[in-house]
This record gives structure tokens, C-alpha cells and sequence, in this order.
């Protein structure tokens, strides 16, 4: 690797769900909705929190989900998924605010509710969510991902590497075996 | 802007099938906090002295606590009140889970439920529409069971049900109410099968305002936290796998047995790998950190959650092991009966045919080993069938029932109502007076702030007492100090106590906070989260009443004084406050009247238990006083004279 491929990093803000750890206490959804009240933590109304936990006590299913995007339709098959001997309905696990249910949508104007990761300035240490769960299914984390490098950067990347194997197996070998490769998969 | 409650009951007459919301009197927080308080007054109020529970005119009434709803921690016990058939009195019960919350998000703080439906129906609230469907699809469903069905009927994972069983559609007194693996006991599910109300579904999506929000949130977190990181809080048994304390001190069969060594290193093991083997996780209720409900998943049965004795209850009646409460346990929470008072019930049929009082014939197919019979029981049990129609009416009216000397048999219950199966030796005297004018009706529901037993050290005793935040005056630390010998404490020592204990129960029953966190917990440890010093502050943030100490301290005199009235004018009286006979072997009647002399003075009530008119006065409830003059039930000649001594009330 050439001393110019420059590796961009950002921070990504992530939530961890065990879902085994989870009691199902919805804390997670009370701190959330108190968080998003105006004035703030003047009311409690879990239909407006974030996060909503599904439960489903006959089959032991705990399973804490984020409001990810709107969508405009609903989704046409859903997956069964069997993990752990339970099986799961795609839906548990999507979070999306979509036409087939209520969730996720504030209960007065009916409008998609998206999790912000509790944004706010200063920014929290951590999300509510994350602090009102002390059984633990929630784990925020923070993490320094390295970015993709950009085009031109891949190219001086190919064009490196391609110079040391034409060094060490001479240029019409290597023009022989991709050619090989192309034709033979 | 109301804070914390929403200002509005439902009312649903079954018999008209109609539906009202009611708005409520600002002014009753103030007097009677909510839940089990505001209900005891529209007991007083609204149900005549003569009314038969199976009335029409009795009232079901499901209340949310004044703090449900709140950022509050482990405000979420709802409340269920009625009159009961098995001990005509008042009846008090609790569940955990979600299900006062979810009411309270939709828009109401009691639903009052009087008159009987044709036939079984339930009841679905969402929000601001609230129908009585037809449930005669749910006849003889479980109790999960139904509220798995309604969740998928209504298309709504959300809704919170709270359901009635077999046992409680066939009127069995032991009949619970369940909701989520929690279940409200002590004579309400017969009520509600009585007004063939299978169950009650509930969704809401509004807000719930409180007065003070920035300092409220803040505060309730740090208590959340050190709820989830106290183990003076929650219910450790359900990890402590050491469960010598009552299999060994416990009375096994119907309430008699001791079994002093029955605990072993190797019993330990292997029950501890049953449960670990079978056990799919731990849950907890609303908004708490806690994680006391241990889900079981037995093969063949369907899945069940135990708390606390809940797992002891029926092996020890049958005499056998943990295995046989595993598997009765998921098909007896499914036709919903209770755990504590059924095995009970049971034993004492089995007994009674031992002793020749009932007969063979009495229980037709009936198989000869003990988990076999304990099946046929229930089965019966649930069904009124045969024996079991006379059994499901609870072990004194059934003793009565079957006469030629059964009653001999009726041991352990006070007030008509089976008690934990405790036998001891030697008295303790804050415990005859617990058991003896209790109207929880289980010692669970009245015990719980002072500790059962003194600790053996003066150096132990201090260290207890200076880490004890939770008393509401520092003279409880000077009693337990100088506490040395459980059977010898004051008389006005243990007047204190027992109010103290009591006072907490009444409180949380009417706010909404659980047991383990407050009223029950501080016995063992000392370390609960809520106390008589942190409550007024969080009420008062919650609801923007001005809460004192001793408002708190009267709230639940007041609230106290009207349970007992309502049970005063349905009978109650000095005869009937008697702990079983054989709960102590060595007893003292003079010793005990006159315990009870002194703390119905210490109570401000007369030689048969009433409260006073002086007493009632005080508490603002004058009308009280002239209603029971005009009954005949209050009278001047049953106040103790004037020159007796008196113990000092705690806080007045
Ligand atoms: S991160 Fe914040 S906004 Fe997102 S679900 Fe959690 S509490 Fe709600
Ligand atoms: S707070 Fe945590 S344990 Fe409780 S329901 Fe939410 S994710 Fe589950
Ligand atoms: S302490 Fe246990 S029983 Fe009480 S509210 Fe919390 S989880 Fe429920």
C-alpha cells in the first residue's frame, strides 16, 4: 500500500440489542417519549417513543426496535425467521413506519416518527433510551469507521499493486492468467 | 391542567350495556391519593350494606395508582377491588405488569364496572372509543391465552389485556384476574366471571402530563438506578436459589406439617439445574429495572412466570418437589386460580378424606398418588364439578358446606380467608396484630417495613440502623436498637410498627408502587427505594400537590379508616380479628385482648374495632360517623373508658 491512500474515519453511533437480556420493562419507551416532550420530560406517551418493544409472552419474544424510515408501501411477503427454536415475523425486527400498521407514528397528526439518536446540544453522553435500559439489552456505542477511499484513490491503489506483480511475474504472464480468469468463470 | 391523573372513570353498566366517562373530583388526590384509596370511598359510597357480592349492584372497579403512567419507577401495581363472596368483605388485590399504565395513556384512572352481562363479553378500550364485544369465542380459554387471542383479533400487539380463566368464568372463589404472567388473587376473578366479563383490553396513546418535569425526570432516574443496582429492592428470590426459609419454616400439606431438615446441598443442585434448564428468561413490569418474574418453559404445558413462595406453593401442599410445581403451574395460571390459596384448598380435601369426613366416593376416578390428585382437583375445582363445586368456594365455606366436623379441619384462615401456611412457637406481637386486624386478608399486604426478626448483635443493630433511611421517625432505630427477644417489645413499640408497616401498604396501593420496592421489601434489608422521606417529594413533583410528611401520614389514616368502615358496615367486628388458633403453640388470650384493646385506641377505634366519631372527624369524615350512628352500628357504649392508657399515635 502507497504512503497516498488517505483513509477517512467518522464516527458512527450505534445501539446494541441482546435480545435475551431484555425483561421487557419498556423503560426504554417511556425515557424516550419524556425525552421527545416539548416542554421536555413534561409528559409520558409511549405510542410517541422511538423505540418500541415487542412482546409476545406465549413465545417468549422481547424485542426492542428503532424507528428507522418512512415507507411509502407496505413491504409485499414478509419473512419467518426461526432463530433460537422461536420463530420471529419480519416485522418484530423492521422499523420502519409503514402503511400496514400504527406504529412508530405520532398518535395526533399520524405523522413518522424516526429515531434522532436523542440529538440535542450539548450532545448526551448517551441516547435515552440506552440510559433508562439497566437490564442491559441496550448498549450504545460509539465507532471510528474507516471510510471507503474514493475512486481516484482506488485507482493509485490498483495501479500499485498491479506495478509489483508485473516486478515479480513479468508483464505477459500476468495479461495470460487474467485472461485465463475472465473467460474460464 | 390536571398532572399525573387523567380526571376521568369509565363507568360500564353490563346489564344496560352502557358506557360513560365520568369526570372525577379534583379534590379526591388530595384526600385519597387514588388506587385502592378512592376506591375504598366509592365502595362506602356507592355499594349499600346489604348488597349480595353476586349483586348486580356489586362494583368491579380496576384502578391505576395516582403515579402510574409517570416517569416513576415501578409505578405500576393496578389495583382490583370488590366486595368478596368468600369473606363478604372487601376485597383487595394487586397485578403487576402494564396494565394501569396503558389505561392511564388512555385517557382514564378507574374503570367502575357494576350490573352482569347476558352473556360473556369483554371489554375494549382504545382510547376514547370503549365497546362491550361479544366473548363467548373466549369461553374456557386460558387466561395468556386470551389475551394472546385479543391481540390478534384487535390486530394489536399493544393492547394491554387483563383476563379471567375457567376458574373465574365458573365462579370459583380462588378465581384470579391475569395479566402478562401477573395475577391479582383474594376474590376478584370470581367477580368479574360473576358479571361474565372475560376480560378487559386496553390501548392508549395519550400523554400523560406531570407538574414538575425537568426535577421529576431527574430524580426518578436516580432512582431507577439504584432500584436496578439495590439488592434491597425486588424480589431476590428469584435468584436466590437457597430456598430453605420456607420449605423449612413453611407448614406443608394443609398448613400443618414442618419439615424442619427438608433442604440439602443436593436438593439445591438439582432444583437449581431444573429451573436454569427450563427457565427462558427473567421479565419485570412497567418502567421498573427490576427482573422478578422467572418465565418457565415446561414441556407439554404452557409457559408460566412465578414470583416470590409462587413456586413453592403447590409441591409443598402435595408434599413433593419443584418438578410437580413446574408442571401444575402453567395449566393452573391459564384457568387462572391462585397459587397461594388453592394447593391449600386442596390439601384440605385430601385431609378430610383421610379423615373420613368425605368419602371415596366423594372423588370418583380419582387417582391414588398425590400429583395425580392435585390434577383432579384442579380439574374439578375449575369446573365446579362433583366435590369440586363445594371446594371452589374456599376452605371455610366449604368446611361449613360439608359439615360433620370439617370445621375442625378450617385452621388456617382468619376472616374466612386461607392464611400462609405458618406455624411458629412463640408470638410476636406486632404479627398477632398484623394478622389479627389485617384487611389484605395475606400477611404479604400488610408486613413489610420493620424487620420480622431481631438481628443477635448490638453491633449488627447499629450497623442496620444507620444505613436505614426508610423510617419515618428516628424512635423505630431506638426499637430495633433495644430489640433483643422477638416476643418482647413494647406494647407501644409494637403499635408503631404495625401502623408503619400498614401506613406503607396503603400507600403504595393507592399511588401504585410495587411491594418490592417499598411497603414489603424494607423487612429484609432495610434498603427499599420509597420511603415515608422521599414519597411526599415525588408526589408532590408528579401532581403539583403541595405533599407533606404528615399529609401523607393522614392520606393514609384516611385511607385506612375507610377500608374499615366499608367493612364495618358489612359486619366486621372484633370476634372476626383472630390469627388461626395453631399459628403460635404457645399462646396467651389475656395477653393478646389486650394487645388489642391497646392498638384500637391507639387507632382511634372502639372496644369492637369501629373507629370513633372523634376519629372520624378528624379525618373529615363526619358523614361517616352519622351514617354508622344511623345503623346502629356505631354506639357510645362500645368506647373504651376514658381513663385507659392510651399509645401514642406516630405521627397525628
Ligand atoms: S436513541 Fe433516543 S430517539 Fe432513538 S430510540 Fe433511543 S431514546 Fe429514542
Ligand atoms: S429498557 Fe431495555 S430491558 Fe426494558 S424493554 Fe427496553 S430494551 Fe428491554
Ligand atoms: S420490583 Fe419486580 S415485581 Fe416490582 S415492579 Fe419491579 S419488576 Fe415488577
Amino acid at each position: 500500500m502507497t504512503a497516498s491512500t488517505v483513509v477517512a474515519k467518522k464516527i458512527v453511533k450505534e445501539i446494541k440489542v441482546e435480545i435475551d437480556k431484555c425483561t421487557g420493562c419498556r423503560a426504554c419507551e417511556m425515557a424516550c417519549s419524556a425525552f421527545h416532550a416539548r416542554p421536555r420530560f413534561s409528559s409520558i406517551n409511549p405510542a410517541r417513543a422511538r423505540i418500541r418493544v415487542v412482546v409476545d409472552e406465549i413465545n417468549d419474544e422481547y424485542v426492542p426496535i428503532r424507528a428507522g424510515d418512512y415507507t411509502p408501501s407496505e413491504c409485499n411477503g414478509r419473512h419467518i425467521y426461526k432463530i433460537g427454536g422461536k420463530e420471529y415475523s419480519e416485522c418484530s425486527f423492521c422499523g420502519a413506519s409503514c402503511p400496514s400498521r400504527d406504529y412508530f407514528r405520532e398518535p395526533d397528526s399520524g405523522l413518522p416518527l424516526k429515531c434522532d439518536m436523542c440529538e440535542s446540544i450539548p450532545p448526551l453522553e448517551k441516547p435515552w433510551c440506552v440510559q433508562a435500559c439497566l437490564p442491559g439489552a441496550l448498549t450504545y456505542i460509539e465507532r471510528e469507521e474507516t471510510r471507503e477511499p474514493r475512486p481516484q484513490e482506488k485507482r493509485a491503489e490498483l495501479e500499485g499493486g498491479l506495478e509489483s506483480l508485473v516486478n515479480k511475474f513479468g508483464q505477459d504472464a500476468l495479461i495470460e492468467a487474467l485472461s485465463k480468469m475472465t473467460k474460464g468463470h | 391542567m390536571r398532572y399525573s391523573e387523567t380526571g376521568f372513570n369509565l363507568e360500564i353498566n353490563l346489564t344496560r350495556g352502557s358506557i360513560e366517562k365520568v369526570a372525577t373530583d379534583p379534590d379526591t388526590a388530595e384526600l385519597y391519593l387514588g388506587g385502592q384509596g378512592s376506591a375504598a370511598k366509592i365502595l362506602w359510597d356507592r355499594v349499600k350494606s346489604g348488597t349480595d357480592p353476586f349483586s348486580p349492584d356489586n362494583l368491579l372497579i380496576f384502578s391505576t395508582g395516582l403515579l402510574h403512567g409517570t416517569p416513576v419507577p415501578a409505578a405500576n401495581r393496578t389495583v382490583v377491588n370488590t366486595i368478596s363472596p368468600q369473606t363478604n368483605l372487601m376485597s383487595h388485590s394487586l397485578f403487576g405488569g402494564f396494565f394501569g399504565p396503558e389505561l392511564k395513556y388512555a385517557g382514564y384512572d378507574k374503570i367502575i364496572i357494576r350490573g352482569k352481562a347476558p352473556d360473556l363479553v369483554y371489554l375494549y378500550i382504545n382510547n376514547d372509543k370503549v365497546e362491550i364485544r361479544d366473548a363467548t369465542h373466549l369461553r374456557g380459554k386460558g387466561t395468556t391465552e386470551t389475551g394472546d387471542l385479543l391481540k390478534q383479533e384487535l390486530g394489536d400487539y399493544k393492547v394491554q389485556v387483563a383476563a379471567i380463566g375457567l376458574a373465574g368464568e365458573n365462579r370459583v372463589f380462588m378465581a384470579s384476574i391475569d395479566h402478562n404472567h401477573a395475577s391479582a388473587a383474594r376474590g376478584v376473578g370470581v367477580i368479574m366471571g360473576d358479571k361474565r366479563l372475560k376480560a378487559i383490553a386496553v390501548r392508549g396513546t395519550k400523554d400523560i402530563h406531570v407538574a414538575r418535569p425537568a426535577e421529576l425526570f431527574e430524580m426518578t432516574h436516580q432512582m431507577r438506578r439504584k432500584i436496578g443496582e439495590s439488592d434491597g429492592c425486588g424480589d431476590w428470590m428469584a435468584v436466590d436459589e437457597d430456598d430453605s426459609f420456607h420449605h423449612n419454616h413453611f407448614a406443608w400439606g394443609n398448613a400443618r406439617t414442618r419439615r424442619k431438615d427438608f433442604w440439602s446441598a443436593e436438593l439445591q443442585e438439582r432444583w437449581t439445574h431444573l429451573k436454569y434448564d427450563h427457565m427462558d428468561r427473567q421479565t419485570g413490569c412497567f418502567n421498573c429495572s427490576k427482573k422478578c418474574r422467572n418465565v418457565i418453559n415446561w414441556p407439554g404445558k404452557p409457559r408460566f412466570a412465578y414470583k416470590c413462595f409462587g413456586k413453592d406453593t403447590y409441591h409443598m401442599a402435595a408434599f413433593l418437589e419443584l418438578d410437580f410445581s413446574f408442571e401444575i403451574l402453567g395449566l393452573a395460571q391459564e384457568y387462572g386460580v391462585d397459587s397461594y390459596s388453592t394447593p391449600q384448598v386442596m390439601a384440605f380435601a385430601l385431609e378430610l378424606l383421610e379423615a373420613g369426613i368425605l368419602k371415596d366416593t366423594d372423588f370418583p376416578d380419582m387417582p391414588a398418588d398425590n400429583r395425580g390428585r392435585f390434577f383432579y382437583l384442579l380439574e374439578k375445582i375449575v369446573r365446579r364439578e362433583g366435590i369440586g363445586d363445594i371446594l371452589a368456594d374456599g376452605v371455610s365455606q366449604a368446611a361449613i358446606r360439608i359439615g360433620n366436623g370439617a370445621e375442625a379441619y378450617d385452621h388456617n384462615t382468619t376472616k374466612k380467608f386461607e392464611q400462609l401456611p405458618i406455624k411458629l412457637g412463640k408470638l410476636n406481637p406486632a404479627y398477632f396484630l398484623m394478622i389479627a386486624t389485617g384487611e389484605k386478608m395475606s400477611i404479604t399486604q400488610i408486613e413489610g417495613s420493620f424487620p420480622q426478626d431481631p438481628l443477635p448483635t448490638r453491633e449488627q443493630r447499629e450497623a442496620f440502623v444507620n444505613k436505614w433511611e426508610a423510617v419515618p421517625d428516628e424512635k423505630f432505630k431506638q426499637y430495633f436498637l433495644n430489640w433483643e427477644k422477638r416476643n418482647e417489645i413494647s406494647d407501644q413499640a409494637t403499635c408503631d410498627i404495625v401502623d408503619w408497616n400498614e401506613a406503607m401498604h396503603y400507600i403504595d396501593d393507592s399511588i401504585g408502587l410495587c411491594g418490592f420496592v417499598s411497603s414489603f421489601r424494607g423487612q429484609f434489608g432495610g434498603g427499599v427505594a420509597y420511603h415515608m422521606n422521599n414519597i411526599p417529594q415525588i408526589i408532590s413533583l408528579a401532581t403539583g400537590l403541595d405533599m407533606s410528611k404528615e399529609k401523607l401520614w393522614k392520606c393514609f389514616q384516611r385511607i385506612r379508616t375507610m377500608v374499615r368502615v366499608v367493612n364495618v358496615k358489612r359486619g366486621l367486628r372484633r370476634m372476626h380479628e383472630r390469627p388461626p388458633e395453631d399459628h403460635w403453640a404457645v399462646r396467651n388470650e389475656e395477653f393478646e385482648q389486650k394487645l388489642l384493646d391497646t392498638y384500637y385506641q391507639y387507632k382511634g377505634w372502639n372496644k369492637q374495632g369501629i373507629p370513633t366519631r372523634k376519629t372520624l372527624e378528624r379525618l373529615d369524615l363526619e358523614y361517616v360517623a352519622d351514617e354508622l350512628e344511623e345503623l346502629g352500628i356505631l354506639k357510645t357504649e362500645d368506647e373504651f373508658a376514658p381513663a385507659q392508657p392510651v399509645a401514642e399515635a406516630a405521627t397525628a
